[in-house]
């Protein structure tokens, strides 16, 4: 029983959180919540106290759930009625007792969850309130968790999902899906969410690898179920969904027992995980119909280069073009410093830095490591000076690791 | 920051008779993919614009429609883009990179005036 109630923990707080808080909406969503941890801890008492499982633990949760909910609405109805009129003089639509239904199918768990995607993914919150409470709400993570995914405390945690609730109740945020007008702009800002999600886990510094990899597998899984459904089945989302498989298929190869990156010139490549590559192959096929070429359609397009080792003349053209693309699309410093580094691949180290001297990008240790590398082998003595200053700069010490070593190889 | 409009121009004519491969037109794309990469890589590319076709007409008043200027014109325009950058003098600069400068043509570097309310007043 120590692994089956974390396990159903994961999968069915979720399910049962979503469907209950779609039916009581944000304004009761911590009471969705209570009722759902309320009915962990009377299976561990219950089962724990009689020492026996129950032949279905998922229906026996679902049921206890459900009579909760049933009975909370019960009593809110008699507030409702004989109280709140008293003091608001209006009263809602009135309900017999009994008439209360929760839904606890495949298909209504699948629904809520995703219109509780939809709702978390708010523009009205900052979008770290809006990974914290999909991380919460739609993933089961624990607060402890998710402060540890993002390196802050638990108060600071706690403090951002209160205040994203607080303000998803005050815009009378829906728990639905978008009207058909508003999907596509609607869509944009949940891919969004999804993808900054998955950075989340995959660029944390936090040195807890497990639970890094479970926060990149639910941003992927958080994917799938738009992909699933035919309403939000979009070209961008297997595009994305395509390049998450891609990123995560190196996820073992990148980082070293302590949680330490290795670089990808030196990550071994029979670590990297062949089905996710297909995967992500099989996902960017998907993602090539429409007229529209999403940034997530690039970068899967990159990421997919990036599955071939080798260096080839064609593989480091097609990223710079793709790079190029990319920046059209949307700019980012990141971008920027990465089609530098392509140029250095095509054009030659000489072409690369005189680009790279353009970017002025002096606010990011990114930058000097760039340069760092570039000068290596054209200028060394200009490489060392970049790559301390890169050292200076860096903010973990993995990262001043890394960079040392590079300047280790280096003779003058 | 500001913007500015250029406009690439080269002798009109200057691809007649030219055999086009699909080799071709991506040796002839690539320099410019590069080049506007480039400015995108400093966020100084604005729109990247479009390129036009040598087909057009020029309509003047009294419903005259002429089949493009090209005949009387040594230069035809041949595409633009939006640029941003500190001045005039940044502006060229950047203009200095474009390759259709390595086939005989030219950019126009124009300041787009900004819709400033006050000075619609």
């Amino acid at each position: 029983m120590s692994e089956l109630l974390p396990n159903l923990f994961r999968t069915e707080y979720r399910k049962i959180v979503s469907v209950l808080g779609k039916k009581f909406g944000f304004e009761q969503l911590e009471v969705a919540e209570d009722i759902v941890s309320d009915t962990f801890l009377v299976a561990a008492s219950t089962w724990g106290l009689k020492g026996k499982i129950p032949a279905n633990p998922t229906a026996w949760l679902y049921n206890v759930a459900k009579n909760k909910a049933v009975n909370y609405l019960e009593h809110q109805q008699v507030f409702d009625k004989k109280i709140a009129p008293e003091l608001k003089q209006e009263s809602r639509e009135s309900k017999v007792p009994g008439e209360f239904e929760i839904d606890l199918s495949p298909q209504n768990i699948n629904d809520s969850q995703l219109q509780m995607m939809f709702a978390v993914c708010n523009p009205s919150i900052p979008v770290e309130a809006q990974i914290g409470l999909s991380l919460r709400i739609l993933c089961g993570f624990g607060i402890d968790e998710i402060a540890d995914a993002f390196l802050a405390d638990k108060d600071t945690i706690n403090k951002r999902l209160f205040r994203a609730k607080q303000k998803l109740r005050e815009e009378n945020v829906e728990i639905a899906l978008p009207v058909t007008a508003e999907l596509e702009g609607r869509l944009q800002t949940v891919l969004r969410t999804i993808y900054l999600f998955f950075n989340e886990g995959y660029y944390s510094e936090s040195q807890n690898v497990t639970l890094r990899k479970d926060v990149c597998f639910e941003a992927i899984r958080l994917c799938y179920m738009l992909v699933e459904n035919s309403t939000t089945n979009k070209p961008d989302v297997n595009a994305l969904l395509s390049l998450m498989c891609f990123h995560a298929s190196r996820f073992d190869a990148r980082l070293d027992e302590n949680g330490e990156q290795i670089l990808y010139e030196e990550q071994d490549t029979t670590r990297w995980d062949t089905d996710l590559v297909r995967r992500g192959e099989y996902f960017l096929n998907l993602s090539a119909t429409g007229n529209k070429l999403s940034k997530y359609h690039v970068e899967a397009a990159i990421a997919y280069w990036h599955t071939n080792k080798a260096d080839t003349a064609e593989k480091w053209e097609s990223i710079l073009s793709l790079y190029n693309e990319l920046l059209m699309i949307e700019y980012s410093p990141v971008a920027a410093l990465n089609r530098t580094y392509a140029v250095s691949k095509v054009h030659g180290k000489k072409s690369a830095i005189e680009e790279a001297k353009k970017l002025e990008l002096t606010d990011t240790h990114f930058y000097f490591a760039l340069l760092g590398e570039l000068y290596t082998g054209v200028d060394n003595t200009l490489a060392i000076e970049n790559f301390e200053k890169a050292r200076s700069m860096a903010k973990t010490d993995s990262e001043k690791k890394t960079i040392k070593k590079k300047m280790d190889k280096l003779d003058v | 920051m500001k913007e500015f409009l250029f406009i690439y121009r080269r002798e009109a004519n200057a691809d007649a008779g030219v055999q086009w491969s699909p080799e071709r037109i991506q040796a002839l794309l690539k320099p410019w993919q590069d080049w506007m990469g480039g400015l995108a890589a400093q966020n100084k590319l604005v729109d990247r614009g479009n390129r036009l076709d040598g087909d057009g007409s020029v309509v003047k008043s009294g419903n005259i429609v002429t089949n493009g200027p090209y005949v009387e014109m040594k230069e035809a325009v041949g595409g633009y883009s939006l640029v941003r950058a500190k001045d005039l003098k940044e502006a060229s600069e950047l203009a200095k990179g474009c390759p259709i400068l390595q086939v005989g043509g030219s950019v126009e570097v124009r300041t787009i005036l900004a819709m400033d309310p006050i000075e619609i007043k």
